[in-house]
Order: structure tokens, then sequence, then C-alpha cells
């Protein structure tokens, strides 16, 4: 299946969509600041419709079929948050207007502050940062500022253990701060006699996954919280596994100082091939002052009227600001949704569905799929794609999956499994799905001895086979160009 | 209610098929004393209310659907073509995973190389990314990239106080870790020649805005020049619909170009998700940050496309990496893309043209009301200045409550020296009626 | 897997074969086996100086990213501008054609802590 690209199916003269006459006098343009011409394709209404129809038919999606990608909870995206977040009032308000003419979206951003709070046990929330990294990031520069403010200038480490995603020494990274990586014990925990060492006065903090990439709830934290506050560091959490607790604990209560959320992943918002994410950070009390603003504040009239009035506020030693505006804020309606749908009881289900699901599905594939860390997993948990006598590796597991219609688990990750398969089902997943899915993998480890050319091979469903990754690399082609300009560059 | 779809059979089957007796067994590393905490999200509503609630929520908003906007300031109410979100509405897209799984994800992955094809013949640019997060930031990574292009030796950038002043504010975030000193717009009246004298070999880049943030089209003529004779980068924030009409960056020789995507359109909805452009030279396509895709065949030779040069991404290159970022705003990127395509060269155009015309016929008429001074010193696109004889809010009081009118943005914020004066922005969905109204509204309080 | 007796070693994986003041210097055949497909290599440019076992550049696969770290101080004297066009060679003939640059040895005792066929080959195996 293939589709022609945008410029192949342009021609000059046409429009998709016509914009009216102007209907003031029309004022001379600056005839020296003009562009002499603009490549831009030319596609009748129709040709656009099609061409992306048929390229959204070549992509596969949650709507379509199940995903069971680790560390990126791709669950069902409710339709309910779509409508809602078209709505007139909250789609088509301007980012600058006055806070009174905008209580509605002020009250939707308080309540989600506020239930974000609850939920992980934080004593402030701001919800600017605009994905999970830029939420690390945030986290970390208000790292930065409470040793700063203390007077402490000596602090320059970020403790990383070998598990994590690599957002997170990149985020340390673009703070200014060297990365110390941990390594990990037989139990897939952080190796506690490594972070003993590693505690000293040049310590920021430590970036901690929990449940770790590996699906493990770290078995130690209360001894590696010590250990880190005994320091003087503080403690980060990634919240990219928060699917796995809410409900259950609140990091805040576990001893985490700073956290983000990800509102793609735990709260419905859908992950739209790449983003937008949403990345909120909630800190415990000592770092409230620190947080990017303006945060939204609810102020109660002295009349005693129980409707608040709904006002920005910037924190006292903000970090600054951290993207333009509010944040990404139409995330900020499906989650609310998400959650006031649910109530506190639904989201607690929903962890407990999500570690079953995980849970059922590592039982039905240890003996085909070798677990190494094989204890009760939290929402994912990670097998490896490799077999006795058969040189089949883990991506080639994954592309056969494709065939039996299952988007692959997350490949090659975390990096101390070797051929890694990190399987997270998520909640909304039905029994019977995971059952199909069990049984294709099942077939594949078998396909994987007795017909390795099937695997080596696959997929050999879907749109295109297996891609030159290397001729992508070599022969960079980043863009094409109309066509006659295509002609022009190479007569 | 849930999307949980287990039954108590499925449920009990599953538990037995584990090894533990209920739900409740499958926390044991949980510390107990922290286990279920009790919390005050209130209690779940029904899809229904659910409904109902946000629909509540919604109308106590003032929106622009029902109030003519005349407020601007990097966010514009421009029109969007159905095609936009009829494709945003398409489950095949929006509940996608990112493309790194080429073989099913051709979609995505021919959508983001045709969007990184259009941004490279809207800006003028060799390669553009597959987004950032908003303008803002797309600003800070373009300053991050400048000081690891001059190889890390260069400390300083120069920007233009006419940058959007969140803009600048996001960069000073961005590197407040890091060993670098941004100078220019520590005088907020600093004009080109200003910042050029401010140029030497220890600056990385000069950051500059056009449409600067009061709307006017700078002077660019010979600047690139000026900039590379010292060996920095000439990075450009400016604004896409203004390219439908006007010269792009890369003609004049830009490095770096950095724009808000959500005029391309991207509903207003108050701030975002929006869309950070980014496009760069093929001499620097290694130091950029972000997703980027390629083309390439498969195992039969057809053509397809993958994301490519990951290597500089923080999932392989981890602490070196070009940036941390790994989200991004796919959907958005899509949306500008299908806007692209729907308006094409000649629809883009007539948008900018109406910009240019409507935003001229209203700084006429205000300019001349009595005790009103539209400010002219250099050509505007769609957005201008006006000196107002009254403070700006009092003024935009007025014009909501009389005329139901969102007025312009209050300068005097972000630079004392433009106090009362607002930055009044006109696009395409005003109407000659709606301009009008304006112009009465600012002759009547005047007269209050 | 090619150990050739006439360069020397690092930790890191270079090569370096000495020719009077000079010496050159590339990737060994056991890293380029690991990185599989090479698709880029940054080099420096010409006159540029380096601290032994400091990164000079960079080599790139399509999953994999490693830094080249020069094994002795020196300056580089030349680079293989020929891996701009054709990376590959890096993998096809590491000892040979793929050499990466050239420098000179400021201090040629520091040749002496580095490792010769035998323990590099030893160093391999160990890692699998």
């Amino acid at each position: 299946m293939s589709e022609p690209l945008i410029y192949e199916i342009s021609s000059p003269g046409r429009c998709g969509v016509e914009m009216p006459a102007s209907d003031v006098p029309e004022t001379e343009l600056p005839k020296d600041m003009l562009r002499s011409n603009l490549g831009l394709p030319e596609l009748s209404q129709l040709d656009v419709v099609r061409h992306y129809m048929h390229l959204s038919q070549m992509n596969y999606n949650i709507d379509g079929g199940f995903y069971p990608l680790g560390s990126c909870t791709m669950k069902f995206n409710p339709k309910i948050n779509e409508d809602v977040a078209r709505l007139n009032g909250f789609a088509f308000t301007h980012p600058l207007q006055d806070p009174q003419t905008v209580q509605g979206n002020l009250a939707v951003m308080w309540h989600l502050q506020e239930w974000l709070k609850d939920i992980g046990g934080f004593a402030a929330v701001s919800l600017q940062p605009a994905a999970g990294a830029h939420g690390e990031f945030t986290g970390i520069l208000i790292m930065r500022k409470y040793h700063l403010d203390r007077g402490d200038t000596k602090r320059s480490v970020i403790l990383i253990p070998d598990s994590a995603h690599g957002t997170n020494p990149a985020s340390s990274a673009m703070s200014g701060f060297t990365v110390k990586q941990l390594p990990s014990d037989s139990r897939g925990n952080i190796d506690l006699e490594a972070l003993r060492a590693a505690c000293d006065d040049t310590v920021v903090g430590l970036m901690l996954t929990n449940p770790n990439t590996l699906g493990l709830f770290e078995e130690h934290l209360e001894e590696v919280v010590k250990l880190v506050h005994a320091c003087g560091g503080l403690m980060y959490g990634d919240g990219a596994n928060m699917n796995a607790l809410v409900g259950v604990v609140r990091p805040g209560d576990l001893g985490f100082d700073v956290m983000h959320y990800n509102l793609h992943k735990t709260f419905s918002t859908p992950h739209g091939g790449g983003g937008p994410g949403s990345g909120p950070v909630g800190v415990t009390e000592k770092l409230v002052d620190f947080l990017p603003g303006p945060v939204v504040d609810a102020e109660y009239p002295d009349d005693g009227d129980d409707t608040p009035l709904y006002v920005y506020r910037q924190p006292k030693k903000s970090i600054g600001r951290l993207k333009a505006f509010n944040g990404n804020f139409g995330m900020f309606i499906r989650a609310y949704t998400y959650i006031r749908v649910h109530g506190a009881e639904g989201l607690l289900a929903n962890t407990e569905h999500a570690v079953l699901n995980a849970n059922y599905i590592r039982v039905k594939l240890r003996d085909k799929f070798p677990v190494p860390y094989d204890r009760i997993n939290m929402h994912e948990f990670v097998c490896q794609g490799k077999f006795a006598g058969s040189d089949v590796r883990a991506l080639d597991v994954s592309k056969r999956l494709m065939d039996y219609n299952f988007h692959p688990p997350t490949n090659y990750f975390p990096l101390i499994v070797p051929e890694a398969l990190m399987i997270e089902p998520t909640e909304t997943e039905s029994k019977e799905t995971l059952d199909t899915f069990i049984d294709a993998m099942r077939k594949i480890a078998d396909e994987a001895v007795n017909h390795p050319e099937l695997l080596h091979e696959a997929p050999h469903n879907a749109p295109v086979k297996r891609l030159d990754e290397v001729k992508a690399a070599k022969d960079l082609v980043l863009c094409c160009m109309p066509i006659e300009f295509e002609k022009q560059a190479t007569a | 209610m849930t999307y949980i779809p287990h039954t108590d059979a499925n449920r009990a089957e599953m538990l037995k098929a584990i090894g533990v007796k209920s739900l409740k067994d499958l926390f044991p590393d949980v510390p107990a004393q922290h286990k279920y905490p009790k919390l005050s999200v209130p209690a779940a509503l029904s899809e229904m209310e659910t409904w109902w609630e946000m629909q509540g929520l919604s109308e106590a908003n003032a929106d622009v659907n029902h109030y003519a906007c005349f407020l601007g300031a990097g966010a514009y109410n421009h029109y969007s073509p159905h095609t936009v979100d009829y494709v945003l509405r398409r489950g095949e897209f929006y509940t996608a995973y990112t493309p790194y799984q080429p073989e099913v994800s051709q979609g995505t992955l021919q959508a983001m190389f045709e969007y990184q094809s259009m941004i490279c013949q809207l800006t003028g640019m060799d390669v553009s990314n597959a987004s950032h997060y908003d303008g803002a930031t797309s600003l800070a990574e373009g300053v991050l990239m400048s000081m690891n292009a001059t190889k890390g030796n260069r400390t300083k950038i120069v920007m233009s106080p006419l940058v959007h002043p969140q803009y600048r504010s996001v960069v000073r975030t961005y590197t407040q870790g890091m060993d670098i000193s941004i100078v220019g717009d520590d005088n907020l009246k600093s004009d080109l020649p200003d910042l050029i004298k401010l140029l030497d070999q220890e600056t990385a880049a000069l950051v500059i805005q056009s449409p600067n943030f009061l709307g006017q089209l700078e002077d660019v003529k010979g600047l690139a020049d000026k900039v590379h004779a010292v060996g920095a980068l000439l990075i450009v924030v400016t604004d896409p619909i203004a390219l439908g009409l006007f010269m792009p960056p890369g003609e004049y020789g830009a490095d770096i170009v950095c724009a808000e995507g959500q005029s391309l359109g991207i509903p207003l909805s108050y701030g975002g998700p929006y869309l950070g452009i980014f496009a760069t030279k093929n001499a620097y396509v290694r130091k950029m940050a972000g997703r980027l895709v390629g083309e390439t065949v498969d195992s039969d030779g057809t053509r397809g496309y993958v994301l490519t040069l990951s290597t500089r991404e923080q999932h392989i290159r981890r602490e070196k990496a070009t940036s941390n970022i790994c989200t991004n705003q796919g959907l958005y990127m899509l949306a500008a893309a299908v806007y692209m395509a729907t308006l094409g060269k000649c629809g883009l155009e007539q948008v900018a043209r109406l910009c240019w015309h409507k935003s001229h016929y209203a700084a006429k008429a205000i300019g001349k009301l009595k005790g009103y001074k539209v400010i002219t010193d250099k050509p505007f696109f769609k957005e201008f200045v006006v000196k107002l004889p009254k403070p700006v809010s009092e003024v935009n009081e007025f014009l909501l409550e009389e005329f139901d009118i969102l007025g312009g943005y209050d300068l005097g914020q972000d630079y004392p020296h433009l106090k009362n004066h607002v930055l009044i922005a006109v696009t395409e969905t005003n109407t000659q009626q709606e301009i009008d109204d304006l112009v009465e509204g600012l002759k009547q309080v005047m007269e209050q | 897997m090619n150990f050739p007796t006439d360069v020397k070693y690092t930790k890191t994986d270079e090569w370096i074969r000495v020719k009077g003041n000079e010496a050159e210097i590339g990737l060994t055949d056991y890293a380029q086996n690991h990185l599989s497909d090479i698709v880029y290599v940054e080099l420096p440019e010409v006159g540029a100086e380096f601290k032994q076992a400091t990164a000079f550049g960079s080599i790139e696969s399509v999953k994999a990213a490693s830094d080249l770290n020069l094994p002795v101080s020196g300056k580089i004297s030349a680079v293989n501008d020929s891996l701009a066009d054709t990376p590959e060679v890096v993998n096809s003939d590491p000892f040979g054609k793929g050499w990466i640059v050239k420098c000179t040895v400021a201090n040629p005792a520091e040749l002496s802590g580095l490792m010769d066929a035998a323990a590099y080959q030893k160093y391999c195996e160990e890692r699998g």
C-alpha cells in the first residue's frame, strides 16, 4: 500500500477552501518586502480529504487494536473527552483574556491542580509543562533552585538508575548537572550499596521511576529515600508509571519531593501520534515557592459567598516560565473529564485492573518468553525475545506481532535486559483481547524455533515491509518540494 | 463509571491464573502504612452528568465566537477549514502512538514528512523537525542549538526586546543552569542597530522577531551578513501567516527559524496545545533537537518513511542528546499540515492579504479618532500599537461591557515605556462590522 | 574478528598506528561490529588539539552513537574526508581505508599505557 506525496497530487490553480473577498477598502502592499513564490501544494478539498484518509488507513491505533506498549500506557481514549475539549467556551478562548472572562477555564485548572495534588500526595501542582520530559526538566530546575536558595552551591550530581528512561539523563544535562548512573541489583531494585557510596554533599537528587521500567515496585524504597534525604538530596519521581499507583499509594507519602504526571498516559489524553502530552509537576511543601508560574488560586469573597474567584498567582521564588501561555489546556479539559467520570473509586479500580492484566499476561507467557525478574509486577513487566536454538531476536517477535494485528511491545528497553520486550496492557483491555494476544505470542515463540524465516521477514501483512533505516540515515531525504521546483532544480 | 471491561468471572479466572486471592494481593511491595489513601477526588459522575457539568463550565467563559476578538500577542483567532478537525478527529491519527514502528505508522510518518516539506517551503529553510511544544520552547531550543553549533565556545546571546516577552522569559528559564549571558533586551527600547552593536566574537546568536511583538516587520536587509561576520547565527521568530505574503527568513539568511504554528488551523484553546515550528539549514541538521522523518525504501523497494537521525535524541544518546524532548505536538503538526494542504499556495496568501487589509483599515480608522495615536514608524502586518487616552484596562472593560469586544493586549505589562499602549490584532475573521464597532467603542469610551 | 598486531588499542575501542612523529587512528573491528552499519562519522578540524582519552569526534549507526577518543594527546594533522560519503568503509576496512584521523604524538610515553593485540582481544572476549 502506498499513497502519493502531497506534492505529487498537486495541480496549479486548485484550492481546498476559498477565502472571502475583502469587505474593507484595500491598502497597498510593501512590494519590496513580499516573497516571490510560495511552494505550498494546490489541492481540491476532496483531494485533501482522500489523501489524509488514505494515510490514516496505514496507521495502527488504539481505536483499531491492542497496544501492549510498555511505559507508554496506551489506554482507551474516551470519546466524551474529545467532544468536551471542542466546546465553544474551551476551544475558542484566548490565553490572554482577562481571567474574569474565563472563570470556567480557571475552574477546570484549579480543580485539576487540586485533584492531582490529592492523587500524588503533594502540596502544590503546576500544570504548565507540556510533556513528561518537560516536566522532568521543570522538576530538576526546581531542585536546583531549592539548593541555591539555601546557599548550597556545590551540588551538581543527579543520580539515575540504569533502568531509567533516556529523558532522565537528558533533562539533567540540560539543567547543567552531571549524571551518575546507579546499577540495579539481582531483583531489579536500585543497588543500595552503590547508592550509599554515591550519596554525598554534591548530590542534587535521585531521579526514580517507581515502579521502575521493569514494572517492579522498588522494594527498598524507604531505605533509598532515607539515604538520599540524609545527604541533603531530593527525591524526584518520574510519573511515567503512575498508572500503577493511582489510588493505591501516593508518591508524596512515600517520600518523593517532586514528581511529574503524564496526563497522556495515566489520565487518558490521546497520544496523537507523538503528542501533545501534558506533564504537570507536583511538589512537597518546601518546594512550593519554586514552581513555574503562574498557578491558579481560588479566592473566596468576604461576604460568605461560596463561589470562589479564580485568579493567577506567581509563586514567590519561581524558576520562571516553561512555555508561553497556560500549558496544554486542551489536555487539562480531557484529564478533568476523565477524573470526573471515574471518581476516586474508579481511579483505584483502573490501577488494580491495569496490574491484574499485566500479571495475567506475565504468568501466561513466562514459559515461552523468559522473565528475568519474575515476581508480582505492577502495571507492566519485561520478558525476553530470545529462544534456545534460534537466532530470532526481540525485534523479529515485534515485527511478527504486526501480522497478528497487534502493535509490538516496547523493544530493547530497559537497556539492562537483553532482547527486552516490555509489555503494558492497561486496564481497558478485556480478558478476551489479552487471551488472543497471549495466543499470538505463544504461536510466535513456536515459529521462532520452527519457522524463524517467518519472523526474520515479518511483517508480511503490514502496509510496508521492513524499512531500510540505514539508507534513511545515510542518504538523508528530509523533505520534498513542488514538482515544478524539482524540475527547475534538476534543469 | 470506568472503562474497565472485566466481568466478575474474568477477574476470578485471572486472579487464579496469577495465584492470588484478590486484587488487593497484587501490591505486596507497597508499604502497608501508606496503602489506599483516602482521596478527596469527588465521587464519580455518569457520562451524561459529566457532559452537563463541562457544558456549564465552558459557558462560564466569554469565547471568540460570541465576542469580537482583537486580542493577539502570539495567539490568533484565524479561521480553520473544516478539513482540519475532520482529520484530527480520526482515531487512526489521534489514538496512534509515536511512530517508532514504521511498518504500522506510515500514515503518521508520511504526514510528518509532508509537514517538514511544507514548513521548509514556507520558511525558505532546508530542514524542519516534526515540532516542539510551542513557539517559545522552539526558540529556547534554537538558542541552545546555536550554542552547540558554535561549538560551545560562545556564551552570549543577543536578543531583541521585541521578541515575545513570554518567549524571552522561557529562554531564560531554559538556560538558567548554563553559563550564558542574554543581552539586548535589558534595554527594552533597543532597536536593530543597537543590537548589531552588541555582536562580537563571544556571540552565539542574534535573536529577532519579524513581524515583531508589536506586529512590525523588521528591516532585515543585510542583517544576516553582519551576524555571520562575527561567526554567530541569526535566529528569526516569525508568524507563519505572514509568510503567506512576505519574504521568508531563509531568503534573507536566517540560520534558524522558530514560530508559533497555532495560526495554522489550531484552535486558540486557551493557550494550548499549540505547535512549535523549527527549521534550520542542512549544515546544522545533526545539532537539531526533536524528531525527524526521512524517506527510504522497504525490502521490496517500495517508498516509505522512518524516524531518522535518532542518535541525536535522548532515548539513544541520553545525557549527550541534543535535547530531552520526547513527546512533541504530533497531532497539531498534523493540523498544520492539513491546514496548509487545504488552503494551499493561493489560500494562505489570501488569508495574509485579508489580515493586511483589515488591520490597516482598522489602524486608519482608529488613527482618525481624537485622542488616539497609531504608532506607524515601521510597516506592520496584522497587529499594531495604539496609544490610548486612558488606561488599557479601563478601555477594554468598556469594550467588553458595551460592545461584546475582547480588546487588545496591554503593552504596559511588559514595556513600562508603553504604558497606556494597546496591541490590537486584526485577522481575516474580523468583519468590517466588528472593526467599525471597535472604532465606535473607542470613540465612546473617550466621551465617558 | 581481526586484531592486527601493528597497532595499539584503547579501552574505548580505538586503535593507533604510530609512524614516526605521526599516528593514524581508527575504530577497532570489534567496535564496528557492535555498532553495525555505520552511517555517520563526525570529524574534528585539522589543527585541533586534544588531550589523551578525550573525545575528538563521534561515530553513529542507526541505533547507537559513541564518542571517539584520542588514544594519545596530540594535534589533528589529517582527517579521512572520504568518510563523509562512505562511512561504511569503517565497517568494511576498519584498520585500513577506514582510518579516521591522523595526529601528532605530543607525549610518546602515553603509548605505553595502551593495550597490545593480545591484551585487547582478551578485553573484548570478556565483554562478549
